[in-house]
């Protein structure tokens, strides 16, 4: 199946439920936005031509239904389907679970196939994991590379659908039109390689370390690999944001503040109390990488 | 005592005027004085150094600059020491934080020792101890910051009720982290509610519903009594159950808008998923009606079951339209939309931050805070609840304020028996509806 370069079905083992993975063919394109797009910031530049290996991509992003198995940890016993002997030896019992928030994380937004947020970067990736185990499939979060990659699906212009931020409605959900909260994901036109709510609704985990400068190294790295754990970046803004942070070269970094309201001390290494506009979507390489590489991309500061 | 300057004496007598009207500062007791003067360092001492208790610390330290953490203690060396820890490493040098070793007190009695050491305690033990740590501190003149619930039974709440009025006579401030009552929205939306905006409450619904909290499994070696101080939460003595360790913020909003206490409460509650040893002897859900002397009834239900709805709110019903805590709005009878509390997700204010400004700033000022007695009557409505859902029989306030049902043992030491055993499989007794007594 993975071979053939098509879409398919990824299906949680225990449920009804079922993520449609888009194959993004691999290739080259201009990381960054140019000084003259409305909106640049420092930090999407100097613009780099980036090579991107194909992948899958969720066409949506993760919603609580199946981020909620995770949390709950209810359905890790059923018979699995092993299918990438890399994995066999993956234990679903090593991975660690996040911990159940003393606050309701949807803050009454809504569950039933809306996104799920408020996770930090190192539950998303312990998600993914999991996932993983659960499958028997690689599964990883997109480095901010990928992402931007499959975010402009080939073209370079502000957004997507092009430098208009009037058409914008019809794609995302921000500010101007979210009503002050997040909406059920693959509700508006996704991009043209099938992909949807890639500007806004919640904004998405990458791998990366944010580092404004980044892009003048980048043609050695196209991971920047963290070293720690603030800031982590995060692209594509959310239903909190005005049309501008939208944008496909748009970036920000996450900070402590994001669990200002954690009673608690140390702080929940699983939850960000204030960032309920913070969410992700999942990955899975053309090329399974090496056992070794995988524990890589699963280990987070 | 401490000794007084008489610039300082000046410089109080000029700040209680202007803070506290009516009140002729020449007939404060003599007690009074040591807690006005400006700069003084504050010494702070924490009782209780789980999660909660360290971010309470970071709070404390964060609320005003010349506090300073000086005794600690717990029953166990662990929590003492990660919770030191975590306090250093938040600050990151920012703070000194230096605690003497002969002031990290350990065991069932350490609170004694580390409450002598200051001025200012932070109590935040699991509740059962409560009473016991908030009557110490108050008879030895401390301002407290505590952790609601306040007690686990109608014994110990009114012992809490007793030393409300006592640190009140003494001027001493008393917070309880029922932080809503510092939340912005959540005073904006009582002010509204006071001032009639919806008529008078006639009916609400509370919740907490989720998935439930941690859980310790028992280790090798270890004795009952540690094995359930270190999962704590599922026993009753020490916590309540969740209608009180948690429900309570919503419990206490419901009496809060409606300005009373319930005079009634009867429910249901069981213990249907949520079934194994490790889980004690609490429910996994409750159900209860609470009624008000004004009539109103309010519908208070608290569940931990995975894979369930999830829903923390209030809401309220009143006799020209309706308001909604968790969203913040007011609404009309006809559905209308009256007010929005203008809040953006992820920049409100910390109510656990202002919960310790308002409270330095009331120390310094001397212009006190006295949440104990509403914490504990709220703490009282939700042990009201928990013996309705518990006998399935009515329960009136004045039968559980006057009730002698005590739980919580008057003294406990490492010799002593935890009031609830496990049978020969390890199972705890569960309470039964219709055939638990809720002894009055």
């Amino acid at each position: 199946m993975f071979a053939q370069e098509e879409n398919y079905q990824l299906k949680l083992p225990g449920t009804n439920h079922s993520l449609d993975m888009v194959f993004i063919k691999g290739g080259v394109f201009t990381m960054g936005s140019p000084s003259h797009e409305k909106g640049h910031q420092q930090d999407e530049s100097p613009q780099k031509v980036i090579e991107v290996e194909s992948f899958w991509m969720a066409s949506t992003e993760l919603t609580w239904n199946l981020y909620q198995h995770f949390i709950d940890r209810d359905i890790d016993n059923i018979n699995l389907e092993k299918k990438d002997e890399e994995l066999m030896s993956l234990d679903i019992d090593a991975i660690s679970g996040a911990t159940t928030p003393y606050v309701d994380m949807s803050f009454g937004m809504g569950t039933e196939d809306f996104p799920a947020i408020g996770m930090t970067q190192k539950a998303a990736v312990q998600f993914t994991k999991w996932l993983s185990a659960m499958t028997g499939n690689f599964y990883r979060l997109p480095t901010e590379a990928e992402w931007e990659y499959a975010c402009r699906a080939g073209t370079q212009t502000a957004y997507s659908h092009g430098d208009s931020p009037l058409d914008l409605d019809q794609y995302a959900w921000f500010k101007d039109n979210s009503q002050g909260k997040y909406q059920k994901v693959g509700q508006l036109k996704p991009n043209s390689w099938g992909l949807y709510d890639m500007h806004g609704n919640v904004a998405e985990w990458t791998l990366d370390q944010y580092e404004p400068g980044v892009y003048k190294k980048l043609n050695r790295i196209r991971w920047n690999r963290p070293s720690k754990t603030y800031p982590k970046s995060v692209r594509g803004g959310s239903w909190m944001d005005d049309g501008i942070h939208l944008r496909a070269a748009a970036r920000m970094g996450s900070n402590p503040e994001w669990k200002k309201r954690d009673p608690q001390l140390p702080k929940s290494e699983w939850w960000h109390t204030d960032a309920p506009f913070v969410g992700f979507r999942i990955i899975k390489p053309h090329k399974t990488p090496k056992k070794k590489q995988q524990e890589i991309f699963w280990t987070t500061k | 005592m401490k000794n007084l300057k008489q610039t300082n004496r000046r410089n109080f007598i000029k700040k209680t005027t202007l803070a506290t009207t009516g009140i002729i500062s020449t007939t404060l007791p003599v007690r009074s004085f040591a807690n006005v003067l400006d700069n003084k360092k504050l010494k702070l001492a924490l009782v209780g150094c789980g999660g909660r208790g360290s971010g309470a610390v970071v709070n404390a330290l964060s609320a005003d600059d010349q506090v300073e953490l000086v005794s600690m203690a717990d029953v166990f060396q662990d929590k003492l020491d990660s919770s030191l820890k975590a306090i250093t490493d938040h600050f990151d040098g920012r703070k000194k934080i230096k605690v003497k070793e002969k002031n990290k007190f350990i065991g069932f009695n350490s609170y004694k020792k580390a409450i002598d050491e200051a001025d200012v305690v932070i109590l935040t033990t699991p509740p059962g101890f409560r009473p016991y740590h908030f009557e110490y501190a108050i008879k030895q003149n401390k301002h407290v910051f505590m952790e609601k619930p306040l007690a686990t039974d109608p014994v110990g709440i009114r012992k809490v009720l007793d030393m409300a009025k006592i640190a009140k006579e003494k001027k001493l401030s008393v917070v309880v982290g029922l932080q809503r009552h510092y939340e912005k929205k959540y005073t904006t939306l009582h002010n509204m509610i006071t001032q009639g905006n919806i008529g008078k409450i006639t009916s609400g619904q509370v919740y907490w519903n989720d998935g439930g909290v941690w859980v310790n499994q028992r280790q090798v070696g270890q004795s009952e009594l540690e094995y359930q101080m270190r999962n704590w939460y599922y026993f009753n003595w020490i916590c309540g159950d969740h209608i009180l360790e948690q429900h309570i913020h919503n419990i206490d909003v419901a009496n809060w808008f409606i300005g009373s206490y319930p005079k009634s409460a009867q429910g249901m509650g069981g213990r249907q998923t949520r079934t194994g040893k490790e889980y004690g002897e609490i429910f996994d859900h409750h159900y209860v009606e609470f009624n008000y002397n004004s009539g109103a009834v309010i519908s208070s239900q608290c569940r931990h079951q995975k894979g369930c709805d999830s829903r923390i709110d209030e809401v309220f019903q009143g006799t020209k339209g309706s308001v909604e805590l968790g969203k913040g709005v007011i609404t009309d009878l006809r559905g209308k939309e009256l007010y929005r509390y203008p809040s953006v997700l992820g920049q409100e204010a910390n109510p656990y931050q202002v919960e310790h400004d308002e409270f330095f700033k009331s120390i310094r000022s001397n212009d006190i805070i006295s949440d104990a007695e509403n914490g504990a009557k709220s703490t009282l409505s939700a042990i009201m609840g928990r013996m309705a859902t518990y006998s399935g029989k009515t329960v009136t306030w004045d039968e559980v304020l006057n009730s002698d049902h005590q739980i919580m043992p008057e003294s406990v030491d490492w010799d002593t028996t935890p009031p609830s055993l496990p049978d020969e499989n390890g199972f705890y007794s569960i309470p039964k509806p219709g055939v638990t007594k809720f002894s009055t």
